[in-house]
């Protein structure tokens, strides 16, 4: 379809903006652009049609079943959306003196409440924006906290080669060298090779749990005093969240500081990548290098602290994604603490459920029960058929369904990690049920016919090594 | 208690028959029963829908919504197109993951592909990222991408916004960088000790136009200074201005980067907004973050993809420059519809008549006994005036009006308030406040 | 190509005299690799040590280091593969990564016939 440029014609747009009212000031012409900008504005209409066309184009979880694999991709309540474009909350001047921003103080320090109760942490920050940036912020926290007690020598995060590319990116970015420990059998910490690697320089432990295979790891306890035993803190990664809340907490697992992502666990929706929250919780003895500003009690009023001796500074701009924080609240207070509970047991069961369905067709490679995901593994009928997981995935755009996540984690081979959701109901976790036996069948009965798909969606695989060799990033305007 | 999960409880207990288990505790044995939680949440109970909606709204009532607002200083009210938030409410763009399968998310791949499009013609630098979390961080990214390893040595005005500095500072400590502010003489960078703070360990410059006082700075000269010194030159930028002042290209820049919330976006107490981030060509490899371009499928049709990946963290790992995945990709899009509904026509629009409106709201307001301009500089829709009574009662004064005056200077910059006018304000609100601040002075004898 | 040495991470080496010596990667690592994309060179006069990493390619979907098998300075980078990362894929033994020189100390190397049976193993 046409680029938003080619569509466009000089002259044509809406009149959204009155005639000057006052004396008009003309620009000195030495701070003047002068290349003219190629902007055109487009009817409304046109602009309408444009995006309904784009909007065609994209699936989201309103399309239909979206089991991303520690994406936790459940269902985003409109209700959250619908109070977050309140204006007294979308309509307020960041710059606001706090007596006229009591209600937005307010929501802040209740959501902080919630999620201290939710993770066993003693505080939270709502100023990272995402996962990413709550990882370098409760990094950059483990740092001051070691400064501060002259341990300066602390420079190194032990990290499990199976976790997510952003907490060694992260790590770096903190100004950390990054030490990479190889997982045991199911991608569980192997606890040799952590007690080898901890010693007098290392400042942390980062974790997911449960992990990226969705088992929980039972030695958990064992881990976290090891870490704590050299000297070292422990960083959870609340990627997974959506599996323990009400039956498990971070906090009580020996976890100092961890993230969440608002934007998985909390129902609000990924934009198509952002925005999300990534707030951070610390327990009391890394308080103090919160980040700035902070929301504090007093009386019965709310005020933004803007100083903190030993505060790490500011990690953003303002207070975090505000409105972001409102739709989490919006939907913690709907649940309340039973919500809560039943959302972590169904969407255990949903993916127990599915994994129960699939086993006799694909291989589970962990025996047992799962938390709220789990991987199988195509590599069999790789070797079988020459269909990869990335045809499969691709044959699965077909059936109209969203692909799992693929590849990873790495330590199983030709990878699929489905997380359903407890959003998801059982008539719908049979139907795909069904739509993976049926691509099984015809991946060993046609397989050149699954490796040329997708053949229904609106371009079929695209050329990345092309994209990548001569990256065009920007629309060409004809001279 | 409220609920998101479809099946009842009769389905969940015939599903957990069907797995061979008796109840729920059952699927969680892994979990050892030291770190088992005893007792429920202390939270209250879930509640219905129409009593959250309303305890909600009850909250944002306790906000006051200001009908005249005079504040800036990084978030900016201008008139937002009503299509704007009809098609970013769209539950498809809403709703979806990062565009990783590029067949079924060609419409938000195409989107971002037209955002770097306009943001670069914007800024008059080839290549734009998909958006970073906001402005801070954008200018924080920019300097991480212009580290080398013989220039570690960052320069930032001083008449930038303080919350840029903070963030760049908060980034970059512990990183072996040394961070240098540079000097403030007539709130604008001060030339000469630019000149004495570059050398050759300088890795860059960073300055805002308009700059936090409002100024339209020389930028000519000091890339020209920041070049000759082998150094980058970085500039932070209002978007909106963009439509008619000199962009970041024109002026040599290397990189430019600012918040994109003026396109747009609500104000939203500081968020979610845009960080945008547009280099030199050069410079491509080097950005951080989502990168869309354009490629062919195997059906010789054109298609978008997500490209330059091994930039990213989810291949470099701990050698990737930034670890951000997700960003503010709806916002994003918020700007692209925006763009497409002003144009360059009713960008220009938007800008100069906050520029008229600053500069006939400086000239009333600098007509009363009291205010005088802070600096002779050139200004655009920002400017600082010096006020020798107390301006927190001022301000107090005229809250109790519905009015949100200008920001309050603290620290080495007491006495000062800096003013925004948009086109929001018009002449009839912009008269109305001055006659307030006449009405709170002659009330209050001590301010 | 019969003066060419190999490493056991896929590196060649063909010495061009005792201290100067020209560094690429192998057939079998571009095919491992599949289609490059991109590659980030070291800068001319930079010193790496054997075992270091000289840089490192990229395909879609990954990155490689490339690693030194020798110690020395960097005399000369090849620039062509900056735009054609491509030529690593269709001519992998013509398309040199680096040159060093004043070599001091080099990686144990292998002869043409050994790395041969080390891939053998390898697969």
């Amino acid at each position: 379809m046409k680029l938003i440029f080619e569509k466009s014609k000089d002259g044509r747009g809406s009149v959204l903006l009155p005639p000057c009212d006052v004396p008009e000031t003309e620009l000195k012409s030495c701070y003047k652009r002068e290349k003219e900008l190629r902007l055109e504005a487009l009817p409304e209409t046109d602009i309408s049609r444009h995006y309904t066309e784009l909007a065609d184009r994209v699936y989201g979880v309103n399309n239909g079943f979206y089991p991303l694999g520690s994406c936790t991709m459940k269902y985003n309540p409109k209700i959250n959306d619908e109070i977050a474009g309140l204006p007294g909350f979308a309509d307020i001047h960041p710059l606001q003196p706090d007596q006229t921003v009591q209600g937005a103080l307010e929501g802040l320090y209740k959501a902080e409440e919630y999620l201290d109760e939710i993770t066993g942490m003693d505080h939270f920050t709502f100023q990272p924006a995402a996962g990413a940036h709550g990882e370098f912020t409760g990094l950059k926290l483990i740092k001051a906290y070691h400064e501060k007690r002259g341990d300066s020598k602390r420079n190194k995060i032990i990290v499990p080669d199976s976790a997510h590319g952003t907490n060694p990116a992260s790590a770096a970015m903190a100004g950390f060298e990054v030490i990479n420990i190889p997982s045991a059998e199911k991608g569980l910490v192997d606890i040799e090779a952590l007690k080898g690697a901890v010693g007098e320089d290392t400042a942390g432990f980062m974790l997911t749990n449960p992990n990226t295979l969705g088992l929980f790891d039972e030695n958990i306890l064992a881990i976290t005093k090891i870490v704590h035993e050299a000297g070292g803190l422990n960083y959870y990664d609340g990627a997974n969240l959506n599996a323990i809340m009400g039956i498990a907490r971070p906090g009580d697992m020996g976890f100092d500081v961890m993230h969440l992502n608002l934007h998985k666990t909390f129902s609000t929706p990924h934009g198509g990548g952002g925005p999300g929250s990534g707030p951070v919780g610390c327990k009391e003895v890394l308080a103090p290098f919160l980040p700035i500003p902070r929301v504090v009690k007093e009386g019965n009023c709310y005020a933004l602290l803007e100083e903190g001796a030993d505060s790490i500074g500011r990690v953003r701009g303002f207070y975090g994604n505000f409105l972001v924080i409102v739709r989490a609240l919006t939907y913690i207070l709907t649940l309340g603490g039973d919500g809560l509970k039943s959302t972590s047991e169904n969407a255990v069961l949903n993916a127990n459920y599915l994994m129960e369905g699939l086993k006799d067709t694909y291989t589970v490679p962990f025996a047992g029960h799962c938390m709220h995901e789990f991987v199988i593994s195509l590599e069999e009928l790789k070797k079988e058929t020459g269909v990869s997981a990335l045809d499969m995935a691709k044959a699965l755009l077909d059936y109209g369904v969203h692909p799992p996540t693929m590849y990873f984690p790495l330590i199983v081979h030709e990878a699929f990690m489905l997380e359903p959701t407890e959003t998801e109901s059982r008539e719908n976790l049979d139907r795909v049920i069904a739509i993976y036996k049926e691509l099984y069948e015809a991946a060993k009965n046609n397989p050149e016919e699954v490796k040329n798909s997708p053949k229904k969606t609106v371009i079929g695989r695209p050329d990345e090594v092309m994209a990548a060799r001569n990256p065009v990033i920007r629309y060409e305007f004809p001279v | 208690m409220g609920t998101y999960v479809p099946n009842t409880e009769k389905e969940q207990k015939e599903m957990l028959e069907l797995l061979g288990v008796t109840g729920m505790e059952e699927l969680f044995g892994a979990i050892p029963g030291e770190v088992l939680l005893d007792r429920p949440l202390k939270l209250k109970d879930g509640i219905s829908e129409m009593q959250v909606k309303n305890m909600m709204a009850g909250m944002a009532g306790k906000n006051k919504v200001f009908s005249s607002l005079f504040r800036g200083c990084g978030a900016y009210r201008h008139y937002i197109p009503a299509i704007v938030k009809q098609v970013t409410a769209k539950e498809e763009f809403m709703t979806a993951y990062t565009p990783y399968q590029a067949e079924i998310s060609q419409g938000t791949l195409q989107a971002i592909f037209e955002f770097q499009t306009m943001i670069s013609e914007l800024t008059g630098l080839r290549a734009a990222n998909a958006s970073v979390y906001d402005g801070c961080t954008a200018a924080a990214e920019a300097v991480i991408m212009c580290r080398e390893k013989k220039r570690n040595k960052m320069l930032l005005s001083g008449a930038m916004n303080p919350q840029i500095i903070e963030t760049v500072k908060t980034y970059m400590a512990g990183t072996g960088t040394e961070i240098r502010v540079v000097p403030v003489a007539d709130g604008v960078t001060d030339k000469t000790e630019l000149k004495r703070l570059l050398d050759e360990k300088t890795a860059c410059f960073l300055v805002q136009q308009p700059n936090y006082y409002g100024l339209l700075e020389d930028y000519e000269d000091l890339g020209k200074l920041t070049k000759e010194a082998g150094a980058k030159y970085v500039m932070s930028c209002n978007p909106v201005l963009l439509g008619i002042l000199k962009t970041p290209g024109e002026y040599g820049a290397d990189i430019a980067v600012g918040e994109g919330q003026p396109l747009g976006l609500p104000l939203a107490y500081g968020g979610p907004y845009l960080g945008f981030m547009t280099a030199d060509a050069s410079l491509m490899r080097k950005l951080p973050g989502r990168i869309v371009g354009e490629t062919l499928d195997g059906r010789g049709e054109k298609a978008y993809v997500l490209t330059l990946q091994a930039r990213e963290q989810h291949i470099r790992r701990e050698k990737a420059s930034s670890s951000i995945c997700s960003n503010e990709a709806l916002c994003a899009l918020t700007a692209s519809v925006y763009l497409s509904a002003m144009g360059k026509e009713g960008l220009r629009q938007a800008a100069t008549l906050s520029m008229s409106k600053a500069h006939y709201l400086a000239e009333r307001l600098c007509g009363i006994e009291g205010f005088s301009m802070a600096y002779e500089g050139d200004y655009v829709n920002e400017f600082t005036v010096v006020y020798n009574g107390n301006s927190g009662k001022l301000m107090q004064g005229l809250e109790s009006y519905g009015i949100l005056g200008g920001l309050p200077l603290k620290g080495k910059d007491y006495g000062k308030i800096i003013w925004c006018a948009t086109e929001m304000n018009s002449r009839e609100e912009i008269d109305e406040l001055i006659d307030r601040i006449k009405e709170v002075l002659s009330r209050e004898v001590d301010i | 190509m019969s003066n060419l040495l190999f490493t056991k991470t896929h590196e060649w080496v063909e010495f061009l005299d005792e201290t100067t010596a020209k560094i690429g990667l192998t057939d079998y690592a571009q095919k491992e690799l599949g289609d490059l994309v991109f590659v980030n060179l070291p800068e001319a006069g930079d010193e790496i040590g054997a075992g270091e990493s000289i840089g490192d390619v990229e395909s879609v979907k990954a990155v490689s280091e490339v690693y030194s098998p020798v110690t020395g300075t960097v005399s000369k980078v090849n620039e062509e593969l900056l735009d054609h990362p491509d030529l690593i894929n269709s001519e992998p033994y013509e398309s040199w990564f680096v040159i060093f020189e004043d070599i001091t100390d080099k990686e144990e190397l292998l002869e043409k016939a050994e790395y041969e049976r080390f891939l053998k193993g390898e697969e």
